[in-house]
């Protein structure tokens, strides 16, 4: 198995990839599936704004919009945003805790192929041209009457992705309950990795009710259901209930590891441990745990009666509470601190204007008469993407810069990677500040084009201009990353000189088994304590060399999401066509079988021996690193 | 160089000011302009919250800069290890108060006008005679139009609601298809129209719509309903009450007596286009397309475009080409330019107000 | 871990379904999913309680007049048994029994059987009557919830299965003792929620 740095031809690698189990290369995967689908729906963003561009315009059609907006949202959302965080908890969060692997690497896996064919199924409908179109949250009278495929591609491709995501989740919690190196309390936990475990906590309760809702929309539209059909006794605002039961806390599990990252630059690069740490700690439980009590705040316009609505106001104030008590506690870490301008710490710096900003009016939607006025306009457009651009893509981009030598041992370009945070954060203010000038002024959301003489020509036109400027950011991290690649100066364990967690005491990027000798955890930013009192190893080992019990590599889950695969396919033709029924149940019966190889063949690992581990950790010192 | 500079500041500083001042939007549309009382609540609310943000978006960007001045690695040296202080919980008390207090300040209010907006109980009031107390107005959103009906007057209009200013006027919300949102920007804040049950709120009209730019206020739909939901517009005439209760008799009176302006145009009318759409404005509504019998008065064709005859042959000729997914069928090919003209001229005709 | 390794009563375990790292993320992994299933059977209860009795204009079925208790507390009482056979199957694991387990186990299965044999039999009584998946708003989410049991149960049924015929020839370990509790779990996670619907979809239907 250390056979990895050997050369191979391609399709060993390829099937290296396919089959592989660890939690680095699964994470990478998750970032380049997570990469693509941000790309895609990045481009369907440039082609909604180019056709705001001007009133009156036809740049796309009508319903072709529809199908823009709806993809936009679920891809950036579904398929870019949430694989990303995930390529990076994946990375991240077990050399964190000074873990070897995650607690299911098979599943591990099999969550990423999930990802990845969900995503890719949701896609293929721009193939066939059925497209999802009735927005990313599909409420039920608009999505049972839109006819071709498309909400069915919607329904079945989330379906398979948020099984991935629900898969991912669990694994988390449990890599991070069973799996933490000894010293590392919870109390003692990076605050990324903190975040990870409360986002999977969140996943664990948000997942299931979006499964069961999309199970509805599935029979309703394909198997003869009656949930959603009020003509048949069925209750639309069942779904819009079940959709915000999932859809808020989504939110919060995109935005709680965000925090993480930016936890981990402001640390870093102040040189200074976070600021109120537990405070920390109990505002991201509090979060997550509020994040499913406000739900009905997407539904204040619904109808749901004063006294729902105002209990749900005064829920959704509540968390402006411990999102206050972060942004504080990120401003006193900084303050007295040694700031470092670096490529992630301005991502971060960027990130609290602007995420303030995005907090501030999502409370004054929470005040539901106000809701009244800024729901489904362009207000809502604006806050949202402010706290989901401001915040999470944000924390994305800064996270690939962070963690780039870490995961590729080389550093992306500090100039270029300044020029892409410059064109993105202008651009993105220039998006999106002035939409909610846009929404005040009467211009509701989802809009496919809007009517000369409503104010609204100039405000639209730098709404574009904006967007056009995040685009040009986008493409000079493309640029920054293909040169990087090209010139692959290499970089040692710690290449930011102020990594203050596990995962900066080991190579860059790590070997397969991680840590040579699990490492002993001393307290909070144990590597920066190791660092003060001169250990230049930056680690305690917690064992003496031993062998290292590693996972077998499985082309399983790649079969097993395969079937899921086809057996959609076959749920969605099943109705107009002969072939529809059998593939469906030749592709359940696919994921069956390999559900069984799985069961009935033991996998039980293979040790990396001791010797091994010598010689690596030999020639390490040789090669003159630490 | 330095004076360049200035000039630059000014100049950016009459920018932004001129944004701020064009900040508030068109009279018609804008939330920002409100012309009834629960738009009024409702920018009382705006103003409150925005003023508590704005406070904490400034103490939150004066710490940062601050910090960003003084604590630079450039200005501190390479070497520098700052202290590595753990908290405080001085500091984590005081920022976790004061969002408290600041939260309450605006839930009092928050939740004070969620029950007086959401307080319909005078739809039911009738006075001595029996008959209702306020004006209730049964709105059904239909693909990509409006219907609104007066249950107690017996008439029925589409696209442009007429309304008395100064009084609460009561609605009832129903889609007819799939689920639309009822929005007035500049009168008050939505209300969705569900397809299984009736949603209720009521609005103030404090402005008579003449003085306005078009004559009248703009209606939208806020929820997306289909490839056209961007064109389901509708407008508000707001009239003074006995120039609403003259309105509302003349609308009852299409039922019998109508001027016709093209007698042509409704023999072509009566041939294709009754069978969905109606020119007398007394009844109930549920019809299969908008009530016509006040089209000549109306603002715009289809809710949007302009209102002439022009346009009025383009829509009759291909509705689906304009408005995407309506329920209109084209009539390009089963009417000749001769009865599309005499079609137009007859509808143009028919008005309520002359 | 090595599979061939021999235990006695005495050296087993006492608690051997987490005896190693991997069992461990197992048996806490199965719980956290064991979680996830009570929100999503949640869901299924609540759209369940909005829906019942509704149907189309002129809708004939009503839980009072569909419902058999007779049929349904039989189906209870098989399951409740399994539960409890279960529990007997794996107290004879905890004590290194292989056999009196493996018997235990089957005996869950048969009863396991029998109640989706009379559930079979329920849903085709109700077919039989007109009340469809299709039927109304009511039969979808009738058919989805109680379905949706019915499925976990087959799948706990093939589950046991394999591991019953997988594990014959080679006894207890360490490896598959985490896999027969963990089905032991699931199986009890499968009654709880049989419980409920008892309780809430048919007694609260006939008496409620």
């Amino acid at each position: 198995m250390s056979s990895v740095a050997q050369k191979r031809g391609f399709g060993a690698a390829l099937w290296d990839w396919m089959t592989t189990v660890d939690h680095k290369k699964i994470g990478i995967l998750y970032l380049i599936g997570g990469g693509f689908f941000f790309v895609v729906g990045g481009i369907e963003a440039m082609i909604i704004r180019l056709q705001l561009l001007k009133p009156n315009n036809d740049l796309v059609s009508a319903g072709l919009f529809n199908d823009l907006i709806t993809m936009h949202g679920t891809t950036m959302i579904f398929l870019a945003a949430m694989p990303i965080l995930f390529g990076f908890m994946n990375y991240i969060m077990p050399l964190q805790i000074g873990a070897r692997d995650v607690a299911f690497p098979f599943i591990n896996s099999l969550g990423f192929w999930m990802f990845f064919f969900g995503g890719l199924f949701l896609n293929i409908s721009w193939l066939i041209g059925q497209v999802p179109d009735a927005g990313w949250t599909s409420y039920a009278s608009l999505s049972l009457a839109s006819t071709g495929h498309g909400i069915d591609f919607y329904a079945i491709g989330l379906q398979i992705a948020g099984g991935g995501t629900l898969m991912a989740g669990i694994n988390f919690l449990v890599t991070i309950i069973n799996m933490r190196a000894p010293g590392m309390t919870y109390m003692r936990m990076p605050l990324f990795t903190w975040t990870t475990f409360v986002a999977s906590a969140m996943i664990l309760f948000a997942f299931p009710p979006l499964t069961v809702g999309l199970f509805f929309l599935t029979f309703d539209r394909m198997f003869g259901g009656n949930f959603f059909d009020h003509t048949m006794g069925g209750n639309t605002i069942i779904w819009e209930h079940i959709f915000w039961i999932f859809g808020h806390p989504e939110v919060y599990i995109l935005i709680l590891p965000a925090f993480g990252i930016f936890s981990e630059i402001f640390s870093i690069f102040s040189r200074k441990r976070l600021f109120g740490y537990p405070a920390m700690v109990f505002a991201t439980v509090l979060i997550g745990f509020l994040g499913f009590m406000v739900w009905a705040h997407h539904m204040f316009t619904v109808g749901l009666g004063p006294t729902a609505n105002a209990i749900f106001a005064v829920a959704t104030m509540a968390i402006a509470v411990p999102t206050g008590v972060k942004i504080f506690n990120w401003l006193l870490t900084i303050w007295g601190g040694s700031i470092s301008m670096t490529t992630p710490m301005l991502y971060a710096l960027g990130f609290i204007p602007s995420f303030v900003m995005g907090g501030v009016t999502g409370v004054m939607q929470g005040a539901a008469p106000l809701d009244y006025q800024l729901h489904d306009s362009y207000f809502i457009v604006a806050h949202f993407h402010y706290v989901i651009v401001g915040g999470v893509v944000l924390a994305i981009l800064a996270g690939v810069h962070l963690y780039w030598p870490k995961m590729f041992g080389t550093m992306l370009s500090e100039t270029l990677g300044k020029i892409t945070f410059v064109f993105f954060f202008v651009g993105f203010h220039c998006t999106f500040l002035i939409q909610h000038w846009l929404g005040f002024w009467g211009m509701p959301r989802r809009v496919w084009t809007y009517m000369d003489g409503q104010g609204w020509n100039t405000a639209n036109l730098i709404s574009s201009i904006g967007a056009l400027l995040m685009a040009i950011g986008v493409i000079v991290l493309v640029i920054n990353i293909i040169m990087t690649t090209v010139k692959n100066v290499r970089v040692g364990n710690d290449p930011w000189g102020d990594g203050r967690t596990l995962e900066w005491a080991i190579p860059s990027p790590p070997p397969f088994y991680n840590f040579t000798q699990t490492p002993l955890v001393r307290g909070l930013d144990t590597v920066y304590i190791e660092k003060m009192e001169g250990n230049t190893t930056m680690l305690t080992p917690a064992e003496p060399v031993q062998d290292i019990h590693m996972p077998n590599g499985s082309i399983i889950p790649f079969f097993m999401t395969f079937g899921l695969f086809i057996a959609g396919f076959g749920a969605m033709f099943h109705q107009e066509t002969s072939w529809g029924l059998p593939l469906l149940i030749f592709g359940l019966a696919w994921i069956f079988v390999s559900m069984a190889m799985r069961s009935v063949k033991d996998d039980l690992g293979f040790y990396v021996t001791k010797e091994e581990i010598q010689r690596d950790i030999d020639n390490a010192r040789k090669g003159g690193r630490n | 160089m330095m004076k360049g500079l200035k000039k630059w500041r000014l100049f950016s500083l009459l920018a932004v000011l001129t944004v701020f001042l064009a900040g508030c939007g068109q009279q018609e549309l804008s939330t920002l302009l409100p012309a009834g009382q629960v738009g009024k609540d409702q920018f009382k609310l705006l103003m409150l919250s925005s003023g508590i943000m704005l406070f904490v978006i400034l103490v939150v960007v004066a710490i940062y800069v601050v910090a960003l001045i003084r604590f630079r690695r450039s200005k501190l040296g390479d070497d520098f290890i700052p202290e590595q202080v753990e908290g405080s919980q001085k500091l984590e008390l005081i920022w976790t108060i004061i969002p408290i207090i600041l939260i309450l300040i605006l839930a009092v209010p928050t939740v004070y006008y969620t029950y007086k907006l959401g307080d319909v109980k005078a739809m039911e009031e009738v006075d001595d005679n029996g008959d209702a107390k306020h004006l209730v107005v049964d709105v059904t959103a239909k693909l990509y139009w409006w219907e609104f009906e007066y249950p107690d007057l017996g008439i029925v209009t589409a696209q442009e609601l007429v309304v008395p200013t100064k009084e609460k006027v009561f609605f009832n919300l129903k889609a007819a298809d799939v689920k639309h949102s009822f929005w007035i920007p500049a009168i008050g804040g939505k209300l969705d129209t569900n397809v299984e049950n009736l949603n209720k709120f009521y609005l103030t009209f404090d402005q008579e719509s003449e003085g306005l730019k078009d004559g009248v206020f703009y209606g939208k739909c806020a929820e997306l309903c289909g490839p056209s939901h961007s064109l389901m517009d509708f407008k508000v005439k707001t009239l003074p009450r006995d120039e609403f209760n003259a309105w509302a008799k003349n609308m009852k009176a299409t039922a019998d007596k109508t001027a016709v302006a093209n007698e042509d145009g409704k023999e072509v009318f009566e041939a294709s286009c009754i069978g969905c759409h109606a020119t007398s404005g007394a009844g109930e509504g549920g019809s299969q397309g908008p009530n016509l019998a006040a089209f000549g008065d109306r603002n715009r064709i289809a809710g949007f475009l302009e209102h002439d005859e022009e346009k009025l042959k383009e829509w009759i000729k291909n509705p689906q080409k304009i408005k995407p997914g309506n329920t209109m069928p084209s009539f390009e090919d089963q009417l000749s330019d001769q009865e599309l003209n005499d079609l137009a001229e007859y509808l143009l005709g028919l008005s309520v107000e002359q | 871990m090595d599979l061939n390794k021999k235990f006695t009563p005495e050296t087993w375990p006492e608690h051997p379904e987490r005896a190693t790292l991997e069992a461990k993320n197992k048996f806490v992994g199965f719980w956290l999913f064991l979680g996830g299933e009570t929100i999503l059977f949640a869901t299924l209860f609540a759209t369940y309680m909005a829906l019942k009795n509704k149907g189309p204009s002129g809708f004939g079925f009503s839980t009072q007049e569909l419902y058999q208790l007779p049929l349904v507390f039989v189906m209870t009482l098989l399951l409740l048994t399994s539960s409890l056979t279960s529990v007997y199957a794996m107290h004879h694991m905890k004590n290194y029994n292989f056999k009196k387990m493996q018997l235990w186990l089957a005996i869950t299965a048969i009863l396991g059987l029998c109640f989706l044999g009379l559930e079979v039999y329920e849903f085709s009584h109700y077919v039989k009557e007109g009340f469809t998946f299709g039927n109304s708003a009511f039969s979808s989410a009738f058919f989805t919830l109680v379905g949706t049991h019915g499925f976990h149960v087959a799948i706990g049924l093939v589950w046991v299965t394999l591991l019953i015929f997988r594990n014959a020839k080679r006894g207890l370990n360490l490896y598959n003792a985490t896999k027969y509790y963990t089905f032991s779990l699931y199986w009890h996670f499968i009654d709880v929620v049989w419980v409920f619907i008892f309780t809430v979809v048919y007694l609260m239907g006939v008496i409620g």
